[in-house]
């Protein structure tokens, strides 16, 4: 089989081989628990507070506001869990979007049936909130306002500045979850009033099963996990030392050449975006033409299925996803394409292509010419396009 | 996730397309996923001599599709009727358990393209008596 095609960078990421050099020792001689009082975990702990200052710097926040996680989906529970518990005498309003990562959905949900009430703000067809819902929607119960940065289908950019600003004069509190904005847009949570942010590490070329919550000094909130006094007594349980080192140097790197990197990969995706328009008939772009991920491309081509699509491009050896229901454990479309009031029948035909640092221009050519055939093919199996054809 | 047999149909589906002169026609679509499932049957003396579909679907509902084709192909319309979604499924060397349900869509296809051709020509069919296409398959 010839080489992959990886174009599922939203999904994850492969590990740097920079980001393994820094861990592999931490995962063998410098073995050492960070709590112990002898050298060997002495070495672990400056390990940790190292990578925690890397982590800091890379968002303008300080070392001591960075909480070390089990990935993104613990720091979401836990920023909006942890908020709402501690908050409680002051409100019991929570305010989201329907377009959220199910880490920030289902918490919510479960936070329903624990007696909040949750608002889940519509975004328009480009997947953007409506600044003024938001607005209106805050009452004197709010204690929180939870909107993704980026969104992991479509990948349309919130106006995050705007709510940040919003959630301040209103005395709420924000938390962004910006796993997918980490390492691949600019963030100064000063500069944009965030008061909690989620990352995780293997969305920028780290490893998985680490992330890290930003928690802005003062911000008042429960701990999710207990036990020990790891992480100033906020998050129990003994550090993933090799993760935390791996995570510290994968945002170091994430933000080296920024403007370049962002800049390729930019081109890559309008190039992208631009040949399929070029090439194929019946296709919508889902997201926001500007407003979006550097790396998301996320199309519908009309008449036929994502699965069978995605099938198809794996046998050429390019790895994408879908928002069709027949590749969801539920069947039911994704939440996100039906939010941006995208027909079941149009969601069906979703494909997600997530560039990165391995893609080139000519990978981006080769993937286009494969998916004119393939959708061409899938199309003159499908009964829908036999009225569209008879029609033109 | 999927078998080989099912790969195979699914990059080389068999019968694909339309018959112009069809003596039943069927479509069916999965009303859970949105899949829709189009079948074309040409029967001479009892005989299916010819079936196309077209599918708009997943793998697996292409895939059993052609399946459900072959298996019918030169069978009587009785012996038709005997091809049940499971027979389509062990035919492909079994399908995920969440894509069952596909399967299921070929057995309606094929039941409510006879159902076509049974009312068409004003020839009963044995089992068709309760058959509703429009039923949930799940
Ligand atoms: C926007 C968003 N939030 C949260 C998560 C969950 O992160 P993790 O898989 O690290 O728990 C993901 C990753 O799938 C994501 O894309
Ligand atoms: S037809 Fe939708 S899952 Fe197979």
């Amino acid at each position: 089989m010839k080489k992959l095609i990886y174009m599922d960078h939203a999904a994850t990421t492969p590990l740097k081989k920079e980001v393994l050099d820094e861990m592999l020792p931490y995962m063998k001689d410098k073995f050492g628990n960070p709590s112990s009082i002898y050298s060997l975990g002495g070495q672990s702990k400056n390990a940790v507070e190292i990578a925690r200052e890397k982590v800091a710097n890379a968002i303008n926040a300080k070392p001591r506001e960075i909480f070390f996680t089990g990935g993104g989906s613990e720091a979401d529970n836990w920023a909006i869990k942890g908020v709402a518990y501690a908050n409680r005498n002051r409100g019991n309003h929570i305010i989201t979007s329907k377009i959220e990562h199910h880490a920030v959905l289902h918490t919510c949900e479960y936070l329903e049936k624990q007696g909040f009430d949750v608002t889940y703000l519509d975004v328009d067809e480009y997947g953007l909130i409506d600044l003024e819902q938001l607005e209106r929607s805050i009452t004197d119960k709010t204690i929180l306002i939870s909107i993704m940065f980026a969104n992991n289908e479509i990948g349309t950019i919130q106006p995050i500045k705007e709510i940040g600003r919003i959630a301040k004069e209103k005395g709420v509190y924000f938390h962004t979850d910006a796993v997918q904005a980490i390492g691949h847009i600019k963030i100064d949570v000063d500069e944009l009033n965030i008061d909690l942010l989620t990352m995780a590490a293997h969305k920028f070329y780290g490893p998985k099963g680490i992330g890290a919550l930003y928690i802005r000094q003062g911000v008042k909130i429960d701990p999710l996990i207990s036990g020990g006094g790891q992480e100033r007594n906020r998050r129990a349980g003994t550090e993933n030392v090799p993760g935390i080192v791996g995570m510290g140097k994968a945002i170091e790197l994430a933000y080296e050449n920024f403007e370049e990197k962002n800049r390729r990969l930019t081109y890559l995706r309008n190039r992208l975006i631009e040949k399929i328009f070029e090439k194929i008939d019946y296709v919508r772009l889902n997201g926001h033409p500007t407003q979006r991920l550097p790396g998301n491309v996320n199309v519908c081509f009309e008449f036929i299925e994502g699965e069978s699509l995605l099938l198809s491009l794996d046998m050429a050896g390019i790895a994408g996803s879908s928002g069709s229901a027949c590749t969801s454990g539920s069947l039911e479309p994704s939440h996100v394409l039906l939010a941006i009031g995208l027909p079941h029948e149009i969601a069906h035909g979703s494909l997600r292509l997530t560039l990165g640092d391995s893609n080139t221009e000519e990978e981006i050519d080769y993937v286009v010419e494969k998916l004119v055939g393939i959708v061409a093919r899938l199309r003159e199996m499908s009964p829908l396009y036999e009225k569209v054809k008879e029609v033109k | 996730m999927y078998s080989e047999k099912v790969m195979d149909h699914f990059l080389n589906p068999r019968n694909v397309g339309e018959i112009e002169d069809a003596d039943g026609i069927g479509q069916v679509g999965n009303p859970r996923c949105g899949d829709i499932m189009k079948m074309y049957l040409k029967i001479e003396n009892g005989v299916i001599v010819d079936a196309k579909f077209k599918t708009f679907g997943c793998g697996s509902a292409i895939a059993s599709s052609s399946m459900a084709t072959e298996l019918i192909k030169g069978k009587t319309i009785e012996e038709a009727m005997e091809v049940t979604n499971k027979a389509v499924a062990e035919a492909l060397d079994g399908l995920p358990p969440i894509k069952m349900h596909c399967s299921v869509l070929a057995e309606q296809a094929i039941k409510s393209a006879l159902l076509d051709y049974s009312k068409k020509n004003n020839v009963y069919i044995k089992g068709l008596e309760d058959f509703d296409p429009t039923e949930d398959v799940h």
